[in-house]
């Protein structure tokens, strides 16, 4: 019998085919897709005279939604041999990502990473979703990149294959025994997508199916800037209509001009919609996104937020003048910023010490509403554990602590995103037009963890201020 | 109760599935006596609107698990985790004689699954509507690839699963009404099978020359299978239902080209003139045409066409001479093909020929003609417009009764995957690639 191997490219991770996705009767993208194998090849490992047919690698559900656990499982390989989980995606802006952890299949000749320990890769342990989390740029890729998904209607392609051996790098040029597609969708179906530009808000809001009507969020990212949708889409995922914010770093939006009357405005488009509850409406921010959650929950006259979840922000801001002035203020303490080993930057001591004047900062005492401050320890970029230990003594002296609810991950970064997504430790950032890299922080598996658990507990927060009923107490 | 409105939650998991895949309906934040209704409905490709409905009384916990909880009524009762899918059925209004079918199988499937208060049983548009959500069925997992194939001048889709393969390979047969009907190769080539569904009644090579294929035209499928660079040539299983089980049983056991590693036969039978084209299969009806006969509905029973199973060999495929597994999947109440007692002659025959170890017979009781990937939903007749020239249609008594055979269609696919699956993979008994059925 013949082996006949002819090497090839990448596994096909560039994959079209022609489908139509329909939400709720709403055409939302009509996406092409093509095949495309960069060169066919022929292996006849397993032929004809062989007892067991080819390995297969499966993996369920094969279609999820991003924060959704799969199983990842090989069967019909030889027993207790050692392979290669190895995990791709290639993102929009074309760079590949990839994980990988070794095993050992079993008496059985199957592998299934729920179950299983991986003795090395870029994962160990018993590790579910260690091929998606533990995610970084394939060796050679560009530095400080960052994957966040702009395109929320069509899914997140991730190719998972198995090889043979512990394999520590280079599976572009070696043939997997076998490999699956698996989609990652940040919209459940019957999610509807509406883009928002009226009253000079830009935004984009997302409707859970059904009657309604549902809590609303106003949704809030941080200095990266851009509309960034994909939490948002998540959130109505998960029943709460929810409108990403443009408002930071915007070609349609003058982002230093912005006072609070610009997130007042856009917190009313939300509570006025139609399937909207008008006082069930809260604010969920990550970075300058949570500074602004905090500074409208305090000083805001117009808006009553239901409840706020923020992440990774804080409150030394004085209050007044336009987001522009904010920065303007911020840059004053520039000489505080401190280079690591790769020259990276950490910001976090720009915010220190934190301020003992009450007018530097945002009056925390004045919040009426629950609030959620999620924080991790090794955060560089912002000083968020001591501004939320600041703020819970500042509450306390007002008598609205028992509104605080406080969770702090130990080596968890500023940058913690819904589960399973990589863990970013440094990326690319504009500043003042200057491209630089910032720390972020975190060490990748505890950082990993902190996102799989303050999203559960996000949810448990939100479902208990946003969809119970208005006495708390009442549930047992 | 105003309150009750807006904390409901609905959920149903996964929100995007195959076909054959379980879903749990789960409906949350009730009061503990609160009745409820939960409805399914599905606006298929022709336009016709399909419902399912189920009684639900909340206990306790708050909670109905639909997979865990009993339905008190509706289009199915007691606890079955799938019955909004596998009991929907045409709305009040509808036309007679609809049958559910996807022919476009790189769409999913979309139902609309709702909870209404109260026990419903009609008029659910002006009911109030207390949570809805969107749940998507597939027929082609994520990475199988749809091939047009018209290479030998046959009319034929092929599905090439998620990979770089090999694969083993699989020839799909549908049954009398013709048309190329893509959703079971789609569905196998998501299990890992490639799979080619073949149009043979109406096939473009048909409609322009006027005659009927032959056995020539099923060995240039076989062979496009067998030479595909990511299809191993020595795993290739046939299934065929109906009249497509008549062809498998040729080709098994008659053709030089055509080795199979094993044969599945949905709703078959071995009775036909071995001797001639394929074509003779359909003389063989026409014959019998006297012996067709309306049940009391006016709905035409066609089974007794071709009964009594003959005692001439040259009217039946040896199956004595077959070499590979077959299995059999029967439905004692069909009504359209006498496809019982076809099976009992097989087993005769293999056993008198000391084959019968190759012979598996999955048999349902109340279950009829139309034995569908899990979950289809059932229907006991339906309108058939035959490919006869000029064609007619009639209504066609499949049989089966819903229940027994939804759980027979369920058990059925299972064991047709367990069966392919250890004849063309060889040695997996255990595992994941089946697990969620």
């Amino acid at each position: 019998m013949n082996l006949v191997r002819i090497s090839r490219g990448i596994l096909s991770s560039v994959y079209f085919t022609t489908r139509q996705l329909q939400v709720s009767g709403h055409k939302c993208l009509r996406l092409s897709h093509y095949t495309k194998h960069l060169k066919p090849w022929i292996h006849r490992g397993f032929s004809s005279m062989s007892h067991t047919g080819p390995p297969v690698v499966s993996v369920h559900p094969s279609r999820a939604m991003v924060d959704e656990a799969f199983k990842v499982q090989v069967e019909n390989l030889p027993l207790g041999s050692p392979v290669t989980l190895h995990s791709v995606h290639q993102s929009e802006d074309k760079d590949y990502w990839e994980a990988f952890g070794h095993y050992f299949s079993d008496h059985r000749g199957t592998v299934s990473v729920a179950d299983d320990l991986s003795c090395g890769g870029t994962y160990t342990g018993k590790e579910a979703m260690g091929l998606l989390w533990s995610m970084r740029p394939v060796p050679g890729s560009r530095e400080g990149l960052r994957l966040r998904k702009l395109n929320v209607c069509i899914p997140q392609l991730v190719n998972i294959s198995v090889y043979s051996g512990h394999v520590g790098g280079g599976f572009r040029e070696q043939d997997p025994l076998a490999s699956v597609l698996t989609e990652r969708w940040y919209m459940a179906p019957g999610v509807r997508r509406i883009g928002i530009k009226e009253k000079g808000v830009r935004g984009t809001l997302f409707i859970p199916h059904g009657p309604g009507p549902f809590p609303g969020l106003l949704d809030m990212w941080g200095g990266g800037g851009g509309l960034l949708e994909y939490r948002a889409a998540l959130l109505a995922s998960h029943g709460y209509a929810s409108m990403a914010l443009e408002y930071f770093n915007s070609a349609e939006v003058n982002t230093a001009e912005l006072e609070l009357t610009y997130f007042e405005t856009a917190f009313n488009i939300v509570r006025d919609h139609p399937q909207v509850m008008s006082d069930r409406v809260g604010l969920f921010g990550l970075s300058l996104g949570s500074i602004v959650s905090i500074s409208l929950a305090a000083w805001s006259s117009v808006v009553k937020p239901r409840c706020c979840v923020c992440i990774s922000g804080n409150h030394t801001y004085a209050r007044g003048g336009t987001i522009g002035g904010v920065f303007n203020e911020f840059f004053k303490n520039l000489h505080k910023v401190r280079m690591d080993e790769n020259n990276y930057e950490i910001w976090r001591g720009m915010g220190l010490p934190i301020p003992d004047d009450i007018s530097q900062k945002v009056d925390v005492g004045k919040i009426n509403c629950p609030i959620l401050l999620v924080n991790g320890n090794d955060d560089q970029n912002c000083p968020t554990v001591e501004s939320a230990e600041d703020m819970a003594q500042m509450m306390r002296a007002a008598g609205n602590e028992h509104l605080l609810t406080r969770l702090k991950y130990p080596d968890a970064g500023h940058l913690i995103e819904p589960p399973y997504s990589p863990h970013f430790r440094a990326t690319k950032f504009l500043k003042d037009g200057q491209k630089v890299i910032l720390l972020w922080g975190g060490t990748t598996k505890p950082h990993s963890d902190a996102q799989e658990d303050s999203w559960k507990k996000i949810f448990a927060f939100l479902e208990q201020n946003m969809y119970s009923s208005s006495d708390p107490r009442a549930k047992l | 109760m105003d309150m009750k409105q807006h904390c409901v939650k609905l959920s149903v998991q996964p929100s995007r599935g195959l076909v054959d895949e379980k879903f749990t309906v789960l409906v949350q934040n009730l009061l503990p006596g609160f009745q409820l209704t939960i409805h399914a409905l599905h606006q298929c490709e022709d336009g016709h609107s399909w419902e399912a409905f189920a009684h639900y009384t909340a206990d306790a916990t708050s909670i109905v698990n639909v997979s865990q909880d009993p339905s008190l009524g509706g289009t199915y009762s007691g606890v079955e985790p799938m019955g909004l899918l596998w009991s929907l059925r045409p709305v009040p209004g509808s036309k007679t004689g609809l049958r559910w079918r996807k022919m476009n199988v790189q769409t999913p499937m979309g139902v609309t699954i709702s909870v209404y208060q109260g026990h419903q049983t009609e008029g659910f548009l002006d009911q109030v509507l207390l949570a809805s959500v969107v749940v998507e069925r597939w027929y082609m997992a994520p990475g199988v690839r749809r091939v047009p194939i018209t290479e030998g001048r046959l009319t034929a889709t092929l599905f090439l699963p998620s990979g770089p393969g090999p694969f083993p390979g699989l020839l799909d047969l549908w049954g009398g009404g013709g048309k190329l009907v893509e959703y079971r190769a789609a569905l196998l080539a998501s299990h890992g099978i490639a799979s080619l569904a073949l149009d043979y009644l109406t096939a473009k090579i048909t409609r322009e020359t006027g005659k009927m294929v032959d056995n020539d035209y099923f060995e240039t499928a076989y062979r496009v299978l067998e030479q595909h660079p990511q299809i191993l040539g020595s795993r290739i299983a046939m299934l065929g239902l109906s009249f497509g089980a008549s062809v498998t049983l040729r080709m098994a056991v008659y053709s030089q080209v055509v080795k199979l590693r094993c044969a599945v036969c949905i709703s078959g039978s071995h009775v036909q003139p071995i001797d001639g084209p394929v074509e003779q299969i359909n003389a063989l009806f026409n014959k019998n045409i006297d012996k067709i006969h309306l049940d009391k509905d006016n709905q035409s029973i066609l089974r007794d066409m071709l009964l009594p199973i003959p005692t001439d060999p040259s009217l039946k495929v040896d199956v004595g001479r077959l070499q590979c597994p077959l299995l059999l999947v029967v439905g004692e109440d069909d009504q359209n093909w006498p496809t019982y007692e076809s099976a009992i002659d097989m087993r005769e025959m293999m056993e008198r020929a000391g084959n019968s170890h190759l012979l598996t017979v999955l048999s349902y009781k109340n279950t009829g003609h139309l034995i569908e990937p899990p979950f289809t939903p059932f229907v006991r007749a339906s309108s058939f417009r035959t490919v006869t020239n000029p064609p007619f249609t009639m209504m066609v008594l499949w049989g089966g009764e819903l229940v027994a055979h939804s759980l027979a269609q369920e058990d059925a696919w299972r064991k047709t995957l367990v069966f392919l699956r250890e004849n063309l993979y060889g040695g997996m008994k255990h595992g994941a690639l089946f697990s969620n059925l």
